[in-house]
């Protein structure tokens, strides 16, 4: 369903990517995992259009998707930082989207709408919102069309508990439905709960790419901290030592 | 692309900076028609004045404007629309508050007191002015990165186009002032549209003693009418080619 072939991007002398090619189908739910800034959301962004990459190929569909546009109705994001003009009222970034994008869906999504009360803060501007609200508003908008594709940029960050377990069963939802859904994070056990297969990324390249499944039986772990720690220990990907402490700061696991 | 306009224009009607813009050239003309009793001496200085502020407000306003929609950008970048629409929304959205601003504090006060070719003129070519220098802010924004930097390039481009622009001119003519350089300098005056504006209604108004150096010169080698023509499709060159290279950019932008 989504392809990409060899992509590459760099940022000045930083190589955020560096040959990426991997292989989603629909019905897929997809970890991006690896250290801060090893190319996780270029990655994301480049699949939105929002980077364009120097070289290599994306495609949706069997279709070439770089420098169109018309692809992204089949796309739901939410960034990790979301940005929204400050002096809009939250009903109205949803109005104002819904209206922009009013001849490419059929129907609306609203369940988070209800599930998050959007309602109660529908009438507030965009400044006066906290961290956690603003992510709910970026949740809705991703969810909002009923895209094919879900693509959620640390969609846990600044959730509140509760909104946290409703964000992630809809995440289920949509998966159980046979979209294809994309999630980075640092909570390993959010990505355990949500997706079928693990990217590892370091420094723009993949390490690999892997189902959870076949992770787990071939460390012999039961918790995915635990088996991807099992297999930095084993010296199976470059830069191992580094990850170890990532892994470790993030999930106070026992280092190796 | 009509949608995404309105959002713009109702972002930026909000603001009150373009309300604020509006009654200052209000009062400015209404003053000066009052202040002379001639309408023509009044027309003469108005010029003067719109030549040098609707240029610096257009191209500060534009360009603090479009750092400021960066997150609504950002929002509809990743909308299933095209790159392009989202510049051509931000140009229209500022061009139609500038021309809006225009028409109501400088249009109304000519009709009143100096209603005429020239009057028609001068509010003609400061709205050409004004979206002229929407263009330019908007290619000045898409390519530097720094809302700070950025301001300072619209500032800069500004104060080479009101102010550095002729006293280049004049120094190029008296180094060369040997050589036949007549056909040369009307090229040269092209590339200014603050000059060209000033053209256009001087050549309307027949006073050749209040013009710039290149003014002069623009009406010796060109007739009236010629004249006018040319420097019309000069300023929608001025509009057009800066929107343009600014959409260029902004298709292969990383935001």
């Amino acid at each position: 369903m989504l392809e990409s072939t060899l992509l590459t991007k760099s940022f000045g002398k930083l190589k955020a990517l560096d040959g990426v090619s991997v292989r989603m189908e629909a019905g897929q739910a997809v970890s991006l995992v690896g250290p801060n800034g090893s190319g996780k959301t270029t990655f994301l962004k480049c699949l939105l259009g929002l980077v364009v990459p120097d070289k290599g190929e994306l495609t949706l569909n069997g279709k070439s998707i770089l420098g169109t546009w018309d692809y992204r109705r089949h796309i739901g994001y939410m960034p990790q930082i979301g940005r929204y003009p400050d002096n809009m009222r939250v009903g109205q970034v949803f109005d104002m989207v819904k209206e922009i994008r009013r001849d490419t869906f059929s129907h609306l999504d609203d369940d988070l709408m209800q599930a998050f009360e959007v309602e109660k803060f529908a009438h507030k501007t965009m400044r006066t919102l906290s961290g956690g609200t603003r992510q709910k508003v970026s949740a809705r908008l991703a969810f909002m069309f009923n895209p094919d594709v879900l693509v959620l940029d640390e969609p846990t960050a600044g959730l509140d508990p509760l909104a946290s377990e409703i964000l992630k069963e809809k995440v289920l939802a949509e998966k159980a439905k046979g979209k294809l859904v994309l999630v980075t994070s640092h909570i390993l056990s959010d990505l355990e709960e949500l997706t079928t297969d693990v990217i590892y990324i370091i420094e723009g390249k993949v390490q690999f790419y892997q189902s959870i499944e076949q992770l787990k039986s071939r460390t012999g772990e039961d918790k995915l901290n635990r088996a991807l720690a099992q297999i930095m220990k084993l010296g199976l990907i470059r830069g191992g030592a580094f990850v170890v402490f990532w892994l470790w700061d993030n999930d106070t696991i026992t280092p190796p | 692309m009509l949608r995404i306009v309105k959002y713009v224009l109702y972002d930026i009607l909000q603001n009150r900076i373009v309300i604020g813009y509006t009654l200052f050239l209000l009062a400015v003309s209404l003053g000066l028609f009052n202040l002379s009793g001639d309408p023509t001496k009044g027309l003469v200085s108005l010029l003067n004045i719109v030549l040098i502020v609707t240029p610096l407000v257009s191209i500060v306003f534009a360009t603090i404007h479009f750092y400021n929609a960066s997150e609504f950008i950002e929002l509809l970048a990743a909308q299933p629309i095209k790159r392009s629409v989202i510049v051509w929304s931000e140009f229209f959205g500022l061009a139609i508050a500038m021309l809006l601003a225009v028409l109501v504090g400088l249009g109304i006060p000519v009709m009143l007191f100096a209603a005429g070719a020239t009057g028609l003129t001068l509010v003609i070519v400061a709205a050409g002015l004004s979206v002229a220098f929407v263009s330019i802010a908007l290619l000045a924004s898409v390519i530097t990165r720094d809302k700070a930097k950025g301001i300072g390039v619209a500032l800069l481009l500004w104060f080479y186009f009101a102010l550095l622009y002729d006293a280049l001119v004049l120094f190029l003519m008296f180094s060369f002032a040997d050589y036949p350089l007549e056909k040369a300098m009307v090229a040269v005056i092209a590339l200014n549209p603050i000059d060209l504006a000033r053209v256009v209604v001087l050549l309307q108004m027949d006073i050749s003693a209040l013009m710039g150096y290149t003014g002069a010169l623009f009406r010796e080698f060109l007739g009236t009418g010629w004249g006018i023509g040319f420097a019309v499709i000069v300023l929608m060159l001025w509009v057009w080619v800066p929107i343009a290279v600014a959409v260029r950019v902004f298709r292969r932008k990383d935001l």
